[in-house]
């Protein structure tokens, strides 16, 4: 009884196949990511400093710091999401919970799908005909944020409508039935059990928009302007400024003979950018989910 | 507790979803402080009704509602009747209980929040808590457990919290969706007697596909076919002598 026939045994076979298969598949995908990461910082060591952060690149950009390209794309950033993310995440609270179906909304829904899917050179040519000189903003951080902005909110509004899709329709029912309004409904229920969803939306919005590099060279970053160092408030709304994403690309096409490091330091700081970010939203994640009141 | 005769009286109440008519030229009445069973096959509009009766079907998309629904006498929908309101007097509980995933003790003062504008006093809040769970009988079984969150208690709890947390709004009408087809045989047992408790207070709709259930706790019944309200009467004069024979086949279980 119970021995294995020739059938189980081929099933046996195939099933740790496939496991070998799949834990294959694994390692090759997180090995490239090490390996970059290791690399990067590898290629980066000899320069990596707090001076490298807080210094104006000087030599025709060949040697020196990283401080105004740093600075311009934490505004960027900073001033992009705090546009983005409150209209997208009111809009999606629009169409998910108030919008009835109509042609309209369906009109919108595939528009957002739509213009999630918008090549961001497109974005950058819109934002310099719409932002820069259409509405008169010219060249600046403004115009690059609002460009950005302009890039990361489909994406935003999709992500936050599928978070507070998730969120069982029993808990609205109950709500409802003790009379509170919409508002309060979402805001009591659905937005708390969302949160964490909406959030990590966002947050993967926050690389796209430390990343991109020509929707700011198109609207508002230049390849060089130093700052006053030590001033986080050196860039004005309406100054044009550097950026990371840009700096990194001119260093390695544009500037002939950059030290190596030199280059792969910028690369670990912009993804030091992005990472900051990402954490910084993980723990307002942890705090909102804590009380799931408010 | 209003001194009418019947709390819910609909006339010629019709109901359509998009173009599909899920009620037919209802006329409902419901007595005042007695348990109504509302039963009839799946898809009959039994839920629909019951959602007409505090408006929140118009939450459900597309629905056009036409004919007269008067609760307590007044008719619901008059220009002056505030949703809000309406909902706070008609409560609702639902097949799958569906607490809330906050704490015992959030759940019942859920409601009380949502309706006043100002922090609530401490002290009357935990009393509030204290009497809803009695009423229903759980505060042995929860007095300790009132921070727990609501949706760790076993089924037949969360649905007595959901009963317990209508009851600080001090509702008029309660209106029950299958109350007990999510809980076992003792379970049932215990919110039907806490149902005929509760009649007297409160008046009860519930609706069930479970006939012994209805013959049980209602008073009276109705019975619903396809959107149309077939027969209405006292339980005992339904479920002996139905006057109509689709009633009948129904609740010999001839087909549903
Ligand atoms: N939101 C809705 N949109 C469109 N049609 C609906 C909606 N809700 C219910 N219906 C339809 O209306 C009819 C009545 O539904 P209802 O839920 O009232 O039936 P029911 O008697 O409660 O059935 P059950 O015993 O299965 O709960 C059904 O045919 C159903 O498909
Ligand atoms: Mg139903």
């Amino acid at each position: 009884m119970f021995e294995a026939t020739d059938q189980t045994r081929r099933k046996q076979r195939q099933e740790s196949a496939i496991k070998y298969l799949l834990t294959t598949m694994t390692v090759i995908i997180v090995l490239p990511l090490l390996l970059i990461i290791f690399y990067l910082f590898y290629k980066a060591a000899p320069i990596l400093s707090l001076e490298f952060l807080l210094e104006n690149p000087i030599h025709g950009m060949r040697s020196g710091g990283i401080w105004a390209p740093l600075l311009g794309t934490i505004y960027l950033v900073l001033i992009s999401l705090l546009i983005a993310t409150p209209v997208g995440i009111f809009a999606a609270i629009y169409l998910n919970e108030y919008s009835r179906e109509s042609w309209m909304t369906r009109v919108i829904n595939l528009a957002v799908v739509n213009l999630a899917g918008v090549p961001s050179i497109v974005h950058a040519l819109f934002g310099l005909g719409a932002f820069v000189l259409f509405a008169g903003i010219g060249r600046s951080i403004l115009a690059a944020s609002l460009t950005l902005a302009i890039m990361t909110l489909p994406v935003i509004i999709a992500s936050t409508k599928e978070a507070l899709a998730a969120v069982p329709h029993s808990f609205r029912e109950a709500c409802w039935n003790v009379g509170a309004t919409r508002w309060q409904t979402i805001r009591n229920v659905v937005l708390p059990n969302s949160i964490s969803g909406i959030l990590t939306g966002v947050i993967l919005q926050v690389s796209r928009a430390a990343g991109e590099t020509a929707p700011v060279m198109f609207t508002g970053a230049v390849f060089f302007k130093a700052i006053q160092t030590g001033d986080p408030f050196a860039y004005g709304l309406l100054d044009q400024c550097m950026a990371l994403s840009m700096h990194l690309f001119t260093i390695s096409t544009q500037v002939p003979d950059v030290p190596d490091a030199l280059t792969y330091g910028t690369a670990v700081v912009l993804l030091g950018v992005v990472l900051l970010f990402n954490a910084l939203a993980i723990l307002l994640r942890i705090k909102l989910r804590g009380k799931k009141k408010w | 507790m209003s001194d009418l005769a019947y709390s819910i009286v609909t006339r010629d109440l019709s109901l359509w979803y998009g173009e599909f008519q899920a009620l037919r030229s209802v006329s409902f009445k419901a007595r005042n402080g007695l348990i109504t069973a509302l039963i009839g096959p799946s898809g009959c509009g039994k839920t629909t009704l019951l959602r007409c009766f505090n408006r929140v079907n118009e939450r459900y998309g597309n629905v056009t509602t036409t004919g007269e629904i008067r609760l307590l006498g007044k008719n619901i929908y008059d220009e002056d009747v505030s949703l809000i309101e309406l909902r706070k007097s008609v409560g609702m509980v639902f097949q799958r209980p569906n607490p809330l995933p906050l704490t015992v003790y959030e759940n019942i003062v859920f409601g009380l929040h949502i309706h006043s504008p100002a922090r609530l006093n401490a002290s009357a809040l935990d009393e509030a808590v204290e009497q809803a769970l009695t009423d229903v009988g759980l505060w042995m079984d929860l007095k300790d457990k009132q921070k727990s969150k609501a949706t760790s208690l076993s089924l037949d709890q969360q649905q007595k919290l959901c009963i317990a947390r209508l009851l600080p709004l001090k509702p008029e009408i309660i209106l029950m969706d299958e109350p007990c087809s999510a809980l076992d045989v003792e379970a049932t047992r215990q919110v039907e007697e806490l149902m005929l408790e509760l009649a007297g207070r409160y008046t009860i709709i519930i609706v069930t596909h479970n006939m012994a259930q209805a013959k049980r706790v209602s008073h009276e019944c109705a019975f619903m076919l396809m959107g149309e309200l077939i027969e209405h009467s006292r339980t005992e004069d339904l479920f002996i002598r139905p006057l109509d024979k689709r009633t009948a086949e129904y609740i010999e279980g001839r087909f549903g």
